[in-house]
This record gives structure tokens, C-alpha cells and sequence, in this order.
């Protein structure tokens, strides 16, 4: 059994006719943590998507944790409840209260008890510092606030690793740091974490590799030090200058 | 409330100016032969009542049955949905009512079975499926309304597909899908007229019958309005209490 919790090997995805994923190679071991960048529309929130088969490949291998990902139910089923998973919007359940959209997936996945669900539920809502909320419906938080509650909802299930697509795209300026924190105390204490960010000062404090994408492939990637000091190609080059700058 | 007095009061006064236009004293509740007209007819709403209840039982249950192939990711079990909706969508009320009285019983005998539909039952059959196409596309509509995110969130913490509609994405949808359900019971209410074509004894055939013998068509069917307007207005009233605690829930 290998060290690897994640492996893609040569993975192509197209969306009808265009092009989405050319080749994908990409390993992630245990503890480890990867930054996905790139333009829009580069194809960095497919790959994660792959991953926990929110989207499905075409053709190539996507293990995780030495399960392949194929159209076999339980093995998604059991890729899913290893893999967290955190969206751009939240995607928090409104209609539940903050405690509820926690406990859900523990109780009616993993078949746990109202009072344990609630403990690890309360503990992890700690982890994100907002046990306060915990009556509160998702809509009477800000938003740093809801995706600091989402990571606590996919913490809850216990996950191998998280992945987050672009996690503070969709928050104001002055609430991205709060998220950002949690993130990299997750980071800390050694979660394997896949995240498409733009955030280069989190990806330079919490990286171990960098993966720059391009119209659906992998431009460049390795660990931070050569890839934000001298990255190899222009393409990288000129995404760098361009979100550094300001 | 107010709009119906206004309009009681102006009917009463026009009629008071040109007595030879209208004859009250068909349904004056003073006289005793007027209040037997008035009882007569007002006993006719215990049907149109029964019959739209039972029918948009029936039509709310059929609904949800013919909704759920259309959120499939099976074509076929689309297209099945498709073909069931546009095809009663486009059937008139009528017509479905004549065939379902007249027709179907010819049917069920060619098939050996004796099940007769009298005009109770002919009327709540057709109004059910009538109404069915609708509610379907309610609940389609309802359902799709809920946001892709909120499946991918379930998914992720690990719920089933059944999990997923039961926890999350049906709590979401029933409340955009019960105003609008709830709406559609006034047209069930209004459509149940058509009942009395096939001699059932509701509100409109009651007021016909007393037409036919009392010559006062003008009296008589502005009472009958009168009887659908307070009963759809005390719908719709709930409608509209329903609609107010759905938003409030929504807000909380």
C-alpha cells in the first residue's frame, strides 16, 4: 500500500466537444498540501470535481486511497465519505439550522446518534471558532462566517482529505483571512488538502506543491520555492506578475 | 369582504331602481318559498366542495408520481413525462369529462369489468387527471428551482440519492411548491362546474334546475357567482396565510 492518497494518471475529460482535462498526471501524499492555480475556465475546479465525482473522466485513472474511481457505486460512496469537500459558495442547507447541516451527514451517513453528532459537531464548530452560531440559520451569517460552518460540516465526516474549490472567491475582501486562518491551522496539524485558490500569500505559507493550469493542462507544477521565484514557463510567468501585482 | 359588499349593495340598488329588470323575491329569504330557493341551492356546495377536495387529492398525489420521471437522468423517462404532460395538458375539460363518463364505461365492459362511473366519480376522475399535467409541472419546476450545489453538498457529507431528497433538496422545494399547489386548488374549485353537465347535483346544476323552473336566469346566476366568489375568496384567503408562514419560515 502506498503513501499516496490521491493519484490521476493520465486523466481526460470533455465537456461534448471541448476539452476540459488533457492529461492529467497529479500525485498527492498523505499530510500533503497542493495548490491549484490558474486562469478561469483553465480547468482546476474539474479536476478537483473529478475527485470526488461530483464529474465524471473519460478516460484515464483517478485512485483515492488505492480505491479507483469508476461508475461503481459503493466506491464512490466510499471515496466520498473519505474526501471533504468545501464549494466557492457554501452550498450550506438554508432551511437547516447551523447544528443541523452539521450533524446531517453523520448521522444519516454514518449512522451515529443524535448526542454524538451533536458532540463532534459542537467540537468542530469550535475548531472553526463560531460554537456561538450553532442556533442560527446559515442566512443570519456573513459569509466568512457560512464557510468557516462549511469547512466544520465536512470536518464533521472525518475526511482523509479536503478539497476546496476556490473557497474565498465568493466572500468580501475583509472576510477572506478568517477563512484563510482555519485553512491553514487545518494545514498545521497535517490534513492532506487539495486547494484551487488564487491566494498566493496562503499557497507560499502552506504549499508543499504548486500546480499552475492552462486551457486544461498542467503548465507547471513543483514546490514553491523555484515555482514562485522562477517558474519555468512564460505562460506561468505572466499569471504570476498578473495577480502578485496588486 | 369589502368588494363583495360594494357589489351586493350595487346589484340591490340597481335592482330596486328597475323592478321589471329584476325579481329578487326568487331568493328573498323573508318569504318562504325564497328561503326553500336559497337552501336548495346553497346544499349544492357540499359537492362542489367534495368533489374538488377528493379530486385535488388525487391530482396532487398523480402529480408528484408523473413529476418524478422528469428530474431523471434517463431520456426515456423524460420523454415519458413529456408525452403524459403535453397530452393532458391539451385535452379540454369537456371533452375529458364526456369521455371519461361516456366513454371509459364502454371501455372497462369490452375489458369484462363492471365498474360504473356515476356522475360523482366521472367528475372527480376527469378534474384529477385535468389537474395532474399541472401539479406535475410544479413539482418538476419546484424541485429544479433548488440550487445544483445543494445535491453536490449532500452528496459530499456522504447522503444517498433518497437521503438527499428526503433531507435536503424535498424540505427546500415543498415550499415553493405548496403556494402554488394551493393555487391551483381554486381552478380544481372552479372547473368543478363542468360536474353538472353530467348531472351532478352542485352548485351550478342546482341554480340551472331552479332556472328551468323559475325563469329568473338573472338572479339566479348572479347568486351562483356569488356562491363561487365566497368560496374561492376563502381560499385564496388561506393561500395567502400559507404563503405569509412559508416566507416567514423562509426568513428565519
Amino acid at each position: 500500500m502506498s503513501d499516496n492518497k490521491i493519484e490521476m494518471i493520465g486523466v481526460n475529460k470533455w465537456f461534448g466537444d471541448f476539452h476540459v482535462l488533457k492529461d492529467i498526471n497529479l500525485t498527492v501524499k498523505s499530510g500533503e498540501r497542493v495548490v491549484i492555480c490558474g486562469p478561469s475556465g483553465s480547468g482546476k475546479s474539474t479536476v478537483v470535481r473529478c475527485i470526488n465525482r461530483l464529474e465524471e473522466h473519460q478516460s484515464g485513472i483517478i485512485r483515492v486511497d488505492g480505491i479507483e474511481l469508476t461508475n461503481d457505486k459503493a466506491a464512490i460512496a466510499t471515496i466520498r465519505s473519505e474526501v471533504g469537500m468545501v464549494f466557492q459558495q457554501f452550498n450550506l442547507f438554508p432551511h437547516l439550522s447551523v447544528l443541523d447541516n452539521l450533524i446531517l451527514g453523520p448521522m444519516k451517513a454514518r449512522g451515529l446518534s443524535r448526542t454524538e453528532a451533536t458532540d463532534r459537531a459542537m467540537h468542530y464548530l469550535e475548531r472553526v471558532r463560531i460554537p456561538e452560531q450553532a442556533d442560527k440559520r446559515p442566512s443570519q451569517l456573513s459569509g466568512g462566517q457560512q464557510q468557516r460552518v462549511a469547512i466544520a460540516r465536512s470536518l464533521t465526516m472525518e475526511p482523509k482529505v479536503m478539497l476546496f474549490d476556490e473557497p474565498t472567491s465568493a466572500l468580501d475582501p475583509e472576510m477572506i483571512s478568517e477563512v484563510l486562518d482555519v485553512m491553514v491551522s487545518l494545514a498545521q496539524d497535517g490534513m492532506t488538502m487539495i486547494v484551487v485558490t488564487h491566494e498566493m500569500g496562503f499557497a507560499r505559507k502552506v504549499a508543499d506543491q504548486m500546480i499552475f493550469m492552462d486551457s486544461g493542462e498542467i503548465v507547471e507544477a513543483g514546490p514553491p520555492e523555484p515555482f514562485f521565484t522562477a517558474p519555468k514557463s512564460g505562460r506561468c510567468q505572466k499569471f504570476l506578475s498578473q495577480i502578485l501585482q496588486h | 369582504m369589502k368588494l363583495l359588499s360594494a357589489f351586493l349593495i350595487l346589484l340591490t340598488l340597481s335592482g330596486c331602481a328597475s323592478s321589471d329588470v329584476w325579481g329578487w323575491y326568487v331568493i328573498d329569504p323573508t318569504t318562504k318559498s325564497g328561503w326553500i330557493n336559497i337552501k336548495f341551492l346553497i346544499n349544492g356546495m357540499g359537492n362542489t366542495i367534495l368533489i374538488s377536495l377528493i379530486a385535488a387529492f388525487f391530482s396532487i398525489a398523480l402529480g408528484l408520481l408523473v413529476a418524478l420521471p422528469a428530474l431523471s437522468h434517463r431520456r426515456w423517462l423524460r420523454i415519458v413525462n413529456r408525452i403524459y404532460v403535453e397530452f393532458v395538458r391539451s385535452i379540454p375539460l369537456l371533452p375529458m369529462l364526456f369521455w371519461v363518463f361516456y366513454g371509459l364505461p364502454i371501455i372497462f365492459k369490452s375489458m369484462g369489468l363492471n365498474i360504473p362511473i356515476d356522475p360523482f366519480w366521472g367528475a372527480v376522475i376527469t378534474l384529477a387527471l385535468s389537474d395532474s399535467a399541472f401539479t406535475a409541472e410544479i413539482y418538476r419546476s419546484g424541485i429544479q428551482s433548488i440550487a445544483r450545489g445543494q445535491t453536490e453538498a449532500a452528496q459530499t457529507v456522504g447522503l444517498s440519492y433518497a437521503q438527499t431528497m428526503r433531507y435536503v433538496i424535498l424540505p427546500q422545494a415543498i415550499r415553493r411548491i405548496l403556494p402554488p399547489l394551493a393555487n391551483q386548488f381554486i381552478y380544481i374549485v372552479k372547473m368543478s362546474a363542468f360536474a353538472s353537465v353530467i348531472g351532478m347535483q352542485e352548485l351550478t346544476r342546482r341554480a340551472n334546475e331552479l332556472v328551468v323552473s323559475e325563469y329568473r336566469p338573472l338572479e339566479l346566476y348572479t347568486f351562483l357567482i356569488l356562491e363561487y366568489l365566497v368560496l374561492v375568496l376563502i381560499i385564496s384567503a388561506g393561500v395567502r396565510w400559507l404563503e405569509r408562514r412559508m416566507g416567514a419560515d423562509e426568513r428565519s
